[in-house]
């Protein structure tokens, strides 16, 4: 279960609104590599870890995600709240105001509404990991692409942080990789046959 | 939200975040006994600072015993532009 604590992990306070780079920042709310799939990715792939470290880091991350997306979802409301229409038409929002008025909608930003189908779960440890791996790496590259687009200090500010968090969570997961990669390595006595076998 | 309560928030912001940190390290790491020393101080520091911050502004999570009216759903969230302290 979780409860929720009222604060953010790291401050946001944009006092600048800018919906250009709302559109943008979205796509780390609802978009491939943004932070509903990492969650939704790593808590549903726990249920098949194989080592006590495994599952712990994948709880554990995931509930962190939880708490990226609240930053992502803060940035995006700070930077469009109020601005009139026009200007969000002007701004390249005008389909998304259509759909969205000023609420926080998980899209990417090319405008394609989230779906499951940017995660799996596999259950099958190794690939389950690799994929985490990856996920981190291409989250780490799209806050690199999202800064590159950025001007005001106080939004580069906390995509910087999340950015540093997806070097630490490749860090960790690799940690964990080898953790079950060595586990797997042991040699094992069956009473029965695994039952990937004889079939 | 007034400058003494932002400093003290940031403040059990900052702790907090070090705990999530080394939790995550230690997921990966559980026999490090040095860095469970640091945890368990880190632990400590952040749970003394939310102590104190409740005590004054108000619960953080749902579990805190209130006054009446509710107190927990007392604004600001943290997602509303005059909650968070200034970035650094």
């Amino acid at each position: 279960m979780w409860i929720y604590d009222k604060k953010l992990e790291y401050p946001v306070k944009i006092k600048t609104r800018n919906p250009r780079m709302a559109k943008y920042i979205i796509t780390q709310y609802g978009g491939p590599d943004g932070e509903l799939a990492a969650s939704l990715r790593y808590l549903s792939q726990r249920f098949s870890m194989p080592t006590k470290e495994a599952k712990a880091i994948l709880n554990d991350i995931g509930t962190e995600e939880l708490a990226h997306l609240e930053i992502v979802g803060t940035m995006v409301h700070q930077l469009t709240q109020g601005v009139p229409a026009e200007i969000m038409e002007r701004e390249g929002l005008g389909d998304y105001y259509s759909d969205h008025d000023h609420a926080v909608y998980p899209l990417s930003a090319a405008g394609n509404p989230f779906t499951a189908a940017y995660i799996q779960s596999k259950g099958d440890p190794i690939a389950d990991l690799y994929e985490d791996l990856a996920a981190e790496q291409k989250a780490r590259a799209t806050y690199e692409n999202l800064i590159n687009l950025a001007d005001d200090p106080d939004v580069i500010d906390p995509l910087r942080f999340l950015r540093e968090r997806e070097i630490v969570h490749f860090q960790r997961f690799g940690e964990a990789l080898r953790i079950v990669q060595d586990r797997l390595a042991q040699k094992a006595f069956y009473v029965k046959k695994p039952d990937f076998m004889g079939k | 939200m007034d400058m003494n309560r932002e400093k003290l928030l940031r403040e059990l912001m900052a702790a907090d975040f070090a705990v999530i940190d080394m939790n995550l390290y230690l997921d990966t790491h559980p026999n490090d006994q040095r860095a469970i020393l640091i945890y368990n101080v880190l632990v400590q520091r952040a749970k003394m600072l939310r102590d104190n911050y409740e005590r004054l502004y108000g619960p953080l999570t749902p579990m805190t015993p209130s006054k009446c009216p509710f107190e927990w759903i007392n604004e600001p969230w943290p997602w509303q532009r005059h909650y968070s302290p200034f970035a650094l």
